[in-house]
């Protein structure tokens, strides 16, 4: 499987990373460079195996449903880049 | 010198008033400010911070409330969230950040008493092995080879900073965090001590995160027993990390001081690769001899899948990276550029703000895990994943630990294998592995190379018996009885 | 009598499938200790988890997976012992980790069934595919600024359950009749308080249409519908739209559309085009969630009288119409009001007056049956005042009007204004003969076969007694007298 340009810019559009068309072709090798070394996982014979989803081989703990948290949006705004009020702000969206 | 103390030695002086925290403290300080500017280990130095809290550790001294690291001066990779204090986690992106909350593991340390010297350089949000990819410049490794001493080394990644550091004796001891190697291999490079614990040992709560499920916070140190003094204190249950394991914390220390007598020590066939080194392979033979020496049964084992853990790797970890720094958005906190719309401010922000290996890393994971594409690699790989976990389950129903190498080369030169992004990646072959199953694994620094570079062997043991890998780490440093010192270091040569 | 729509090429079968969205009712949120309170001041209930902050890490709210459970339990479906949550990535300004944490392979809750009742009285089962634990996201507010979006996270991390249907809706009725279930199935349980202008139940509608007999068609999403009335709007429009694309040889694209409840059509909705590739994968902060099956049962165990089993019983026990037990059970609270009415009275009277006055009370003072204008217990007292003679069926609506009005209780209004029912045979033989001389002619007409006249004397008879006559005694006087 080798990217071709189109996938390169849809990759990183889905990524959220501004890409010049200039850069394009250079980040086109190294990814399909890594690609390809990455193929050798081919090699190995996984039939029937669960895959491993997480490093912890435990159950999932929960916590109680008591307020423990927030109350303090100077904090969560206080590294805010922009923001109006108490609210973060960003470029107006249109839907 | 106060700064060649080890931790062990430092904390019975410190009880013994032999020298105040804060003597302690200013000696580190002044070795900072005359190494640093070379190194830069560190990227940001907490002075008066510093010299605060050894104040405190000297009133809790003479209150005879002394706890297990008071005033023992510590250096801190930029990974971990430090409540008011800047954290970059090496990234132009994080550049403004200052957390509100201290990360999970650095209060542990806080509670036992030590003293936060400063925020250590890294590899860009831990991704890379050679503190190359730092947004804020490389790290200079500290020891020099012999035949050229003019060439600039790299101290390993990505817990670069915090091995340099240690190394150079600008602290006693260090955190690091190790997703792939990122302890091991510095420490190796170094001359160190780097312990990864079990996953789920130490909490990952407020460690900047990488690849969630490969993230292990774990100390540098120069002793074995300084390892198992700092994982001490960072370990233990955190009820904020759900993949914290409630398991009590045994005494290391004590761990260290056992014999291997009648343990059974594996050899994992596979870890002998073709092209290896021939000094590498004497120093393993070395390690197991010494071993056997010791009073330990050798065993060959095989880990057949090993030769697929980076590959494997280097799937999950980008995966996870990549969704993981999704946040990184110019909206809440950190860096922005700004842009006409909200989709281009994100594209134009992430793109300043990221550097090269991260951005590709994370166009990596997010073709892995995208429509058509996520059985063939991101399934595939965590299926090759729990392979590598059932080689380390059969192996462990045989032996109590295995010995390897931890990197398959001393230090190398800044700028060396910067051709292609591989060349980079095949430096964690032997420490990748561990990460992948989640067992713990240590280096320990063993003997030197022909270049006079420190070599570390890399002891792995069962899940949550870390006990075991200090006890066979602590006879291969008696063994090896390594005193080699760096060129560039406190009061050296340098 | 199925739903069908008229196209230009003959009839066409309407296909619906809704993805409801519901609040899990809950103190603090799914994955972090802020608080869920709705209203409160712009980021205030906001941890630094809900804000994606660098090392935050989630951590499951027990009461919300128990909330999950109770509903799947309440939809009759199969409880997943192993479960696991997915992040589900795509960037936008109000979901700050740029993932969704969701579940998306492996849900909490598999398939389940809901029944619907239709105004012909007939039922259908709708499947439910299957409900799952997944988090809000925050609010964008874009109409506060001339250039700027705001941001407020108060919502983000809120615990929902989205409860899939499969795609067994045949007609808006039907839809608005699942809907009106599962908003009931889940006050019943309190686990979702169902407000959906409110926006803390929410529903998607998957719409297709196709010739009879054919396989699926493309269906398209309309998101974020806010009220039983829209969705049934929205599904009538789009189904029109989607007829006239075939029948002028276009096709209908898969899309994701917003319902304009103004305009009474639906567009396509821009900003989501290009996030359709969300790149499941399994949350790596977050082991696999195992639910013990002796904790399942004391919560299967513990739910209370779901609609079905209450319609059904009172049906049973009180005799009840299926219509009226219907309305009776909707509401939690209703059938507990008519419990509390019907309990040791004529139940059929109970039904009649709740249903009746009561409903209508309800709907004139815009009150709740959490606060109603007349308490069950006062308006039971009103039914013994009628069942022991004391007050007739015509004074008792007076009464229960002086009720509304004053707050007391019948027994004291009827009392104070002397309401009580005249059983006295004098007066009401007075009364009688009084009007009888004063309409003779009206009474020659009756006797020479205008029955229908017999109504005009009582009328005029209760009258001039002010209401209070026995109706009984009155119409025996009247018959006795009539008679001559």
């Amino acid at each position: 499987m080798s990217l071709d340009p189109a996938t390169v810019r849809r990759i990183a559009s889905l990524a959220r990373i501004r890409v010049e068309e200039a850069e394009v072709a250079t980040l086109q090798n190294e990814l399909n460079g890594i690609l390809a070394w990455i193929e050798q996982l081919n090699e190995v014979n996984v039939d029937g195996v669960t895959p491993l989803t997480g490093g912890a081989q435990m159950a999932l703990k929960l916590r109680e449903d008591v307020v423990t948290d927030g109350g303090y949006p100077d904090q969560v705004l206080g590294n805010a880049p922009d923001r109006i009020g108490d609210f973060y702000a960003v470029p107006k969206v249109v839907e | 010198m106060l700064t060649d103390l080890t931790i062990e030695q430092a904390r019975a002086g410190l009880r013994a008033g032999d020298f105040t925290a804060v003597e302690l403290t200013m000696a580190h300080l002044h070795a900072i400010e005359v190494l640093n500017p070379r190194l830069n280990a560190y990227l940001d130095v907490r002075h008066d911070r510093a010299l605060d809290q050894a104040r405190a550790a000297d009133a809790a001294l003479a209150a005879g409330d002394a706890r297990a690291l008071t005033g023992i001066p510590l250096a801190i990779k930029d990974l971990f969230c430090t409540a008011g204090v800047r954290t970059t986690a090496g990234s132009k992106i994080l550049e403004p950040f200052v957390p509100p909350y201290e990360s999970t593991v650095t209060a542990n340390l806080l509670r036992d008493g030590a003293v936060f010297l400063g925020k250590t350089n890294m590899d860009e949000f831990a991704m890379g092995s050679s503190n190359m990819t730092s947004a804020y410049g490389p790290v200079e490794n500290p020891w020099k080879r012999r035949q050229d001493e003019s060439a600039v080394l790299v101290p390993g990644g990505s817990s670069g900073g915090s091995a340099a550091a240690v190394a150079a004796r600008l602290a006693l001891g260090a955190t690091g965090t190790d997703t792939g190697g990122s302890i091991r291999q510095p420490a190796s490079f170094c001359g160190l001590v780097g312990v990864k614990p079990t996953y789920g040992r130490c909490s990952r709560w407020g460690v900047v995160a990488f690849a969630s499920s490969l993230d292990h916070p774990g100390p540098f140190a120069r002793t074995v027993r300084d390892g198992a003094i700092l994982l001490g204190s960072m370990a233990g249950h955190d009820p904020k990390d759900s993949t914290s394991a409630d398991v009590p914390v045994p005494d290391w220390e004590a761990a260290c001081t056992r014999s291997v007598q009648g343990l059974r020590i594996g050899v994992p066939r596979e870890y002998r690769m073709d092209g290896m080194p021939s000094e590498i392979d004497a120093l393993w033979r070395q390690g197991l001899d010494w071993l056997r020496d010791a009073g330990a049964e050798i065993v060959e084992v095989s880990l057949p899948h090993t030769k697929y853990g980076l590959a494997a790797y280097y799937v999950v970890a980008p995966a996870e990276a990549s969704s993981n720094l999704a946040r990184y958005d110019g909206v809440r906190f950190g860096a922005r550029t700004d842009g006409a719309e909200l989709r281009d401010l994100y594209e134009r922000t992430r793109a300043n703000g990221f550097g090269s290996e991260v951005r590709r890393r994370i166009m990596i994971g997010t073709y892995v895990l995208s429509a058509g594409y996520y059985d063939a690699y991101y399934l595939r790989a965590q299926k090759v994943r729990a392979l590598i976990l059932q080689d380390f389950t059969e192996a462990f129903g045989r032996v109590d630990a295995l010995l390897t190498p931890t990197a398959p080369s001393a230090a190398f030169g800044q700028g060396e294998k910067m051709d292609d992004p591989i060349t980079m990646y095949l430096n964690d072959v032997f420490t990748v592995p561990a990460n992948l199953a989640g067992v713990p694994g240590i280096s320990v620094p063993a003997g030197l190379d022909p270049n006079g570079l420190p070599l570390g062997l890399q002891v792995l043991a069962k899940p949550f018996d870390e006990a075991t890998m200090f006890t066979v780490a602590a006879a291969l440093e008696r063994a090896a009885g390594f005193d080699a010192l760096p060129t560039l270091r406190a009061g050296g040569e340098g | 009598m199925s739903y069908t729509i008229q196209g230009r090429t003959g009839e066409w079968e309407l296909v619906v499938g809704l993805e409801v969205h519901a609040q899990v009712i809950s103190q603090a949120k799914l994955f972090s200790g802020a608080p869920t309170a709705f209203g409160a001041e712009p980021n205030s209930q906001v941890s630094f988890v809900d804000a994606a902050f660098p090392g935050m890490l989630p951590v499951l709210n027990r009461f919300c997976v128990e909330q999950a459970v109770r509903t799947g339990l309440g939809l009759q479906a199969r409880i997943n012992p192993v479960s696991r949550f997915d992040r589900k990535n795509y960037f936008y300004a109000d979901l700050p980790p740029g993932y969704q944490i969701s579940q998306y392979e492996h849900p909490i809750v598999g398939t389940g069934s809901i029944e619907i009742e239709l105004a012909d009285g007939s039922t259908r089962e709708i499947g439910v595919t299957r409900l799952h634990l997944e988090q809000d996201a925050g609010k964008s507010i874009h109409d506060q600024h001339p250039t700027k979006s705001l941001i407020d996270l108060n919502r983000a991390g809120v615990a929902l359950m989205e409860i899939v249907s499969e795609p067994d809706i045949r007609s808006p009725e039907e839809a608005g009749a699942y809907l009106r279930k599962l908003r009931s199935i889940l006050r019943y349980l309190g686990t979702c308080d169902g407000n959906m202008e409110e926006g803390s139940m929410r529903a998607d509608v998957n719409v297709s249409v196709r010739k009879h007999g054919e396989p699926y068609r493309t269906r398209c999403e309309v998101k974020n519908v806010n009220s039983v009335r829209f969705v049934m709007q929205a599904i009538e429009a789009e189904a029109a739209r989607q007829v006239a694309v075939w029948e002028d040889g276009g096709a209908v694209m898969q899309e994701t559309r917003l319902f304009d409840p103004g305009r009474g059509e639906t567009r396509s909705m821009r900003s989501k085009e290009d996030a359709h590739d969300y790149r499941y994968f399994p949350d790596p902060d977050l082991p696999l969630l195992v639910l013990d099956e002796a904790w399942i049962e004391t919560l299967r165990d513990s739910l209370p009288e779901l609609p079905d089993a209450k319609k059904a019983r009172f049906m049973q026990e009180y005799g009840l119409s299926a219509y009226d037990a219907g309305v009776l059970v909707a509401e939690q609270a209703t059938a507990l009001f008519y419990e509390t009415v019907a309990r040791g009275r004529d139940p059929k009277i109970a039904a009649n007056w709740v249903t009746g006055d009561f409903f209508a009370a309800l709907n004139r003072t815009g009150r709740g049956i959490e606060d109603p204008p007349v308490s069950a217990v006062a308006l039971g007292q009103l039914l013994d005042l009628m069942a022991d003679g004391t007050i007739n069926g015509r004074i008792a609506k007076d009464v229960f009007e002086a009720m509304i009005e004053t707050g007391k209780d019948p027994g004291a209004i009827v009392a104070e204004k002397g309401l009580r029912q005249v059983t006295d045979t004098g007066a009401i033989d007075a009364a009688v003969d009084a009007i009888l001389a004063a309409n003779a002619d009206k009474v020659a007409e009756y006797r020479g076969g205008k029955d229908k006249l017999f109504g005009f004397f009582v009328g005029q008879t209760m009258k001039a007694m002010a209401g209070k006559g026995n109706p009984a005694l009155i119409n025996e006087t009247l018959k006795r007298k009539l008679a001559g």
